[in-house]
C-alpha cells in the first residue's frame, strides 16, 4: 500500500508574524519557512505505518514554489521515500489543493492520504474534507489514534464533546491531530540520505487541474490593538457605559 | 531562563559571506557541503538544540551531577536527552566517514556545536571530548586501536576524556608524575588524575580515558610524557564490554558553573594498575595530545561566543519585558521596557557587535582549518595554516574572555534580577567562568601566540595577516557613506595600533623575553579586538552591497551595517588604548618585589 502525505510550507511558527506594507496579506519574504506542524504529524505517522510494515512506500506531496522542495526533503529526511512536487508560484486555495491532490493520488494508485487538519498559516481546515469528497473516499478527519488493520481504518477523533471512533474502509484520507503522534527529530544520516531521494517536479497543467482562485482578498489588517482598561466608580456608572459606549445593553 | 533561539539567520550570513561554505564545499571531500544541505543540518540541530537541550540547561544547573555509592549519576533528562543526540547521528558529524562518521566540514561542525553549547554547555562538553579523542585516536592510535575505540565513539556509544591534569601538573604538564609500566602487550597505569570532564558517568556502557603518563624509564619533563588508552571496562576482542579496569572515581568537584558535567578525580591502579594501551609511541603523548589542541581550543573559543549569544538572547528579551522608568527627557505617559533607556540599548548593542565579531572570527578560523585539511594546493595550505596558527590562541582566548564579561553585561541588563539565580542570567556567567581557564588559560593562549605565533617567524605570519587587512581597508571606499567611511577609519587606526604593538613584541623581545610576555594579554585582546573589526568590516561591506542591489531582507543587512559601525566607533577603540598600555613598556608590572604585592 502507497500512502501519500500532504506537506505545506508555512511560516515558521516560531516567527511573529507581519503585514505587507499594502496591506495585500501577509510578509513571507525572508521569513524563516517550516512544514507545517500538522503535517508533520502527518509525516511521523506514515514512517511509523511503514516502518510497522502496514505500508510499503510513503510519498511526501507539497505544493507551490520552488522552495516546497525544502519542505519535501524535511518530509524525505524523517522517513518518507520520495516527494511530488507540483510547482505553481500562484496562490493555491484548499478546493485547487484538493484537486490537485486528487490528480496525484490517481496517479500514484495510493489507498491513504494523510493530510494535516490544517495549515498554521490559512487556518482553512478543509483540504482534507474536501480531498475525500473529490475521491469519494470515507475521511477521519482530526485524529488522534490511527490504527489500520485488514483493510480498514480505526479512527480516533478529536471532537468537541470528547473522542470519537470511527471505523474506515479504505482507501480513505486522514486529517491529523495535535496528540496522534510526537514527530521524530531527522537524524543527521537521514538528512544528508534525504537528499538522494528523488523528488518528481509536476506542473498543475500536467495534471489537468485548474487552480484559478475563486475568491479575491480585499484586504489583510492586524487585528485591532487592545485598549487599556478603567476602573469605573460604581455598578450606575459601568451600566452607563455598557449602554452608551459599548452599546452592548 | 529564557528559551533559546539558534541565531540561523546571521551564521548563515557567516557561513556563506565571511567564511566562504562554497569555498570549503569545494574542496576534495566536502562536497556533500551544499548551501542546501547545510541549512537543513542548521535547521535540524537548531530544533534538537532548542527543544531538547536547552530547557536542560537550568534543570542540571540545579541538580548537579553526583557521586553515587562510587557511581557517577547524571541529572535527571541527560540520559533521554544524550540517546536522542546520539541516535540523530550528530556525534559524528565532522568525524571520518570510514568510522561510521558523516565526514562534513569543521566550518559546519563549529556553527552547529555553537548551538550545543549555546542551549547546553554542560552537555555539550561530553561530545565534545569525545570528538578530541577520537581525532587523537585517528592520527596517532594504531589500526585495531582504530577499530576498536573509533566507530564506538563516532557513535556516541561510548564516550572519551582527556586525562593531562594532576594536583602538581596543571599549566605545566612535564609535571606529570603518573606512572605506566610495561606488562605483556599493554602497560598498567597507576596515579591519580584530577579536572577529569565526563571522568565518570552513566550515559554510556564504557568510556576511554586517554591518560598522560610516564613510564619507568622515561625522561624528566615534557619529552617524557607517553599517552595510554585506558577504557573503563575492558573490551573483549568482539567488541563487547568486559570486566571492570582498575579505575575509581574518588569524588567530584563542586564547582563555580557547569554543575551538570561531572569533574572527576580518578584513581589509576587501586588494584595492581589499570591496563593501558600505548598509543604510537613511548615519550609522544604530549605531541599526540596538542595534535588535538587547536580543534580543541577552537571549540573552546566557540563556547565563549555561544555562551556570550545566550547571554544576549537572555538580556534582550528582558529588556523587551521589563517595564520601568520612562526615558530621559520625558516626564509624563507610559512607562517604557528598559529597551527604551539609552543605557541599556548601550549595553546590548555592546553585546550584541561583539557575539557577531565573535562569530565571525571563530567561523573564518575554522573555515581555515578545513583548508589546512583539504586544500590541495601545499603553498596554499601553508598559508591557511599560518592564519589558523595566529587566530586558534586569539579565537580561544579573546572569545572566552568576551564572553565572561557579555555574559556579566547580561547580568547587568536584568539589574537586582540577574543577581537571583530564578532568571537564569547569573548562570551563564557561572559557566562561563571556566572557559578562559580550560584547554589553556587566556595567559598560556597569550604566552602561545607572543611566543610561538609572533616571536618565532619574527613577525611573519602577522604581518602578512596585517597586509591582508590592510589592503581590505584600501578596497573600502567610504567617499559616497558616512557609514562604511566611519568603518573603514576605525579599521585603519586598529591595524596600525596591531601593527605597532606587533612591531614592539618583536623589538621588547630581543631586549627581554619577559617584557612581552607581560603584555601578552593586552596584545592578544588587541589581536582579537582589530581582527573582530575587519570582519565586522567585511560585514558591513556586504550588507551595503545587498541593499544597494535591493536584496530582501533588508532589516537583516540595515542592523547589520548599523551593528558594524558601533562595533567601529565604540569597540575598535579600545585597540588604541591597548597599543598605549602596551607601548609603555612592561616595566612596572615587572618591578615591584614579590613581597610588595
Amino acid at each position: 500500500m502507497k500512502v501519500l502525505v500532504g506537506v505545506k510550507r508555512v511560516i515558521d511558527f516560531n516567527v511573529k508574524i507581519r503585514l505587507r506594507a499594502d496591506n495585500s496579506g501577509v510578509e513571507t519574504a525572508n521569513v524563516k519557512m517550516s512544514m507545517n506542524p500538522f503535517d508533520e504529524i502527518g509525516v511521523e505517522e506514515a514512517v511509523r505505518l511503514k516502518e510497522a510494515g502496514t505500508v510499503e512506500e510513503v510519498i511526501a506531496v507539497s505544493l507551490g514554489v520552488q522552495q516546497c522542495q525544502d519542505t519535501i526533503r524535511t518530509a524525505l529526511a524523517m522517513g518518507a521515500d520520495r516527494g511530488i512536487h507540483v510547482v505553481t508560484d500562484a496562490p493555491l486555495e484548499p478546493l485547487a489543493v484538493a484537486k490537485l491532490l486528487k490528480a496525484v493520488v490517481d496517479k500514484e494508485s495510493a489507498e491513504l492520504v494523510i493530510v494535516g487538519k490544517q495549515a498554521i498559516d490559512d487556518d482553512s481546515n478543509q483540504t482534507g474534507q474536501m480531498l475525500a469528497a473529490l475521491l469519494g473516499w470515507p475521511q477521519g478527519t482530526f485524529a488522534s489514534k490511527l490504527v489500520i488493520d485488514n483493510g480498514r481504518a480505526e479512527v480516533t477523533r478529536e471532537i468537541d464533546g470528547g473522542l470519537e471512533t470511527v471505523m474506515l474502509k479504505l482507501p480513505a484520507v486522514i486529517s491529523t491531530d495535535l496528540r496522534l503522534n510526537e514527530p521524530r527529530y531527522a537524524s543527521l544520516p537521514n538528512i544528508m540520505k534525504a537528499k538522494k531521494k528523488p523528488i518528481e517536479a509536476l506542473k498543475p497543467e500536467d495534471l489537468g487541474v485548474d487552480t484559478t482562485p475563486h475568491l479575491v482578498t480585499l484586504r489583510v489588517e492586524e487585528p485591532p490593538k487592545r485598549q487599556a482598561g478603567v476602573i469605573v466608580e460604581n455598578a450606575d456608572a459601568l451600566v452607563d457605559k455598557l449602554k452608551n459606549e459599548a452599546k452592548v445593553i | 531562563m529564557t528559551p533559546y533561539v539558534p541565531p540561523i539567520r546571521d551564521m548563515e550570513f557567516v557561513l556563506n559571506e565571511l567564511a566562504d561554505l562554497n569555498a570549503i564545499a569545494a574542496l576534495p571531500g566536502y562536497e556533500q557541503a551544499t548551501p542546501d544541505l547545510v541549512s537543513a543540518v542548521l535547521d535540524e540541530s537548531g530544533k534538537l538544540a532548542a527543544e531538547v537541550l536547552a530547557p536542560l540547561n537550568q534543570v542540571g544547573d540545579r541538580a548537579g551531577s553526583h557521586l553515587d555509592k562510587g557511581i557517577v549519576r547524571t541529572s535527571e533528562g541527560w540520559k533521554d536527552a544524550y540517546r536522542v543526540f546520539t541516535e540523530g547521528g550528530w556525534n559524528g558529524l565532522a568525524l571520518d566517514e570510514r568510522y561510521g562518521g558523516q565526514g562534513l566540514p569543521w566550518l559546519v561542525a563549529t556553527a552547529v556545536q555553537e548551538m550545543w553549547h549555546a542551549a547546553n554547555m554542560s552537555f555539550a562538553l561530553c561530545p565534545m571530548l569525545t570528538q578530541a579523542a577520537v581525532e587523537v585516536i585517528l592520527k596517532h592510535g594504531s589500526d585495531q586501536q582504530k577499530e576498536t575505540y573509533v566507530r564506538k565513539l563516532t557513535a556516541g556509544t561510548w564516550t572519551g576524556t582527556m586525562n593531562l591534569t594532576e594536583p602538581q601538573a596543571g599549566s605545566d604538564l612535564g609535571a606529570v608524575r603518573a606512572k605506566a609500566v610495561p606488562e605483556g602487550d599493554h602497560y598498567l597505569i597507576s596515579g591519580q588524575k584530577i579536572f577529569i570532564s565526563y571522568g565518570d558517568h552513566d550515559l554510556t556502557e564504557n568510556i576511554v580515558h586517554l591518560v598522560l603518563a610516564r613510564t619507568p624509564d622515561a625522561p624528566a619533563g615534557v619529552k617524557g610524557i607517553s599517552m595510554f588508552i585506558v577504557p573503563k571496562y575492558l573490551v573483549h576482542d568482539d567488541g563487547s564490554v568486559g570486566e571492570p579496569n582498575d579505575v575509581r572515581t574518588v569524588s567530584l568537584e563542586h564547582k563555580l558553573g557547569i554543575h551538570a558535567s561531572p569533574t572527576a578525580v580518578l584513581a589509576y591502579g587501586d588494584n595492581g594498575g589499570a591496563v593501558g594501551y600505548l598509543m604510537g609511541e613511548e615519550n609522544h603523548g604530549l605531541e599526540y595530545m596538542f595534535t588535538m589542541m587547536n580543534l580543541a581550543r577552537l571549540v573552546v573559543g566557540v563556547e565563549g561566543l555561544a555562551i556570550a549569544e545566550r547571554a544576549y538572547q537572555q538580556a534582550r528579551e528582558y529588556a523587551r519585558e521589563r517595564v520601568q522608568g520612562r526615558p530621559p527627557g520625558t516626564r509624563a505617559g507610559d512607562r517604557v521596557t528598559i529597551i527604551e533607556h539609552p543605557d541599556v540599548r548601550r549595553m546590548l548593542m555592546t553585546m550584541k557587535a561583539q557575539v557577531e565579531a565573535m562569530r565571525a572570527v571563530a567561523y573564518v578560523a575554522t573555515a581555515a582549518f578545513d583548508k589546512t585539511l583539504r586544500q590541495p594546493d601545499a603553498g596554499e595550505r601553508r598559508k591557511q595554516h599560518e592564519l589558523l596558527d595566529l587566530l586558534t590562541p586569539v579565537v580561544k582566548g579573546w572569545c572566552t574572555e568576551l564572553g565572561v564579561e557579555i555574559a556579566s553585561t547580561g547580568v547587568q541588563v536584568h539589574g537586582g534580577m540577574g543577581y537571583i539565580e530564578e532568571t537564569g542570567a547569573s548562570q551563564h556567567l557561572r559557566d562561563a567562568r571556566i572557559t578562559t581557564i580550560y584547554e589553556g588559560t587566556t595567559g598560556i593562549q597569550a604566552n602561545d601566540l607572543v611566543g610561538r605565533k609572533i616571536v618565532r617567524d619574527q613577525g611573519q605570519g602577522a604581518k602578512r595577516l596585517i597586509e591582508t587587512m590592510q589592503s581590505f581597508a584600501a578596497e573600502l571606499d567610504g567617499k559616497q557613506d558616512d557609514v562604511i567611511e566611519a568603518i573603514r577609519t576605525a579599521l585603519v587606526e586598529g591595524i596600525d595600533a596591531m601593527s605597532r604593538a606587533t612591531d614592539w613584541i618583536l623589538a621588547a623581545h630581543a631586549r627581554d623575553p619577559r617584557l612581552p610576555a607581560a603584555a601578552s594579554v593586552p596584545y592578544l585582546r588587541l589581536f582579537g579586538t582589530v581582527v573582530g573589526g575587519w570582519q565586522m568590516a567585511r560585514a558591513a561591506l556586504v550588507a551595503r552591497h545587498k541593499l544597494d542591489a535591493g536584496a530582501g531582507d533588508s532589516r537583516f543587512y540595515q542592523a547589520k551595517l548599523t551593528t558594524a559601525r558601533f562595533y567601529a566607533e565604540h569597540i575598535m577603540p579600545q585597540a588604541r588604548a591597548l597599543l598605549h598600555a602596551i607601548l609603555q613598556g612592561s616595566e612596572a608590572t615587572l618591578a615591584l618585589d614579590t613581597d610588595q604585592f
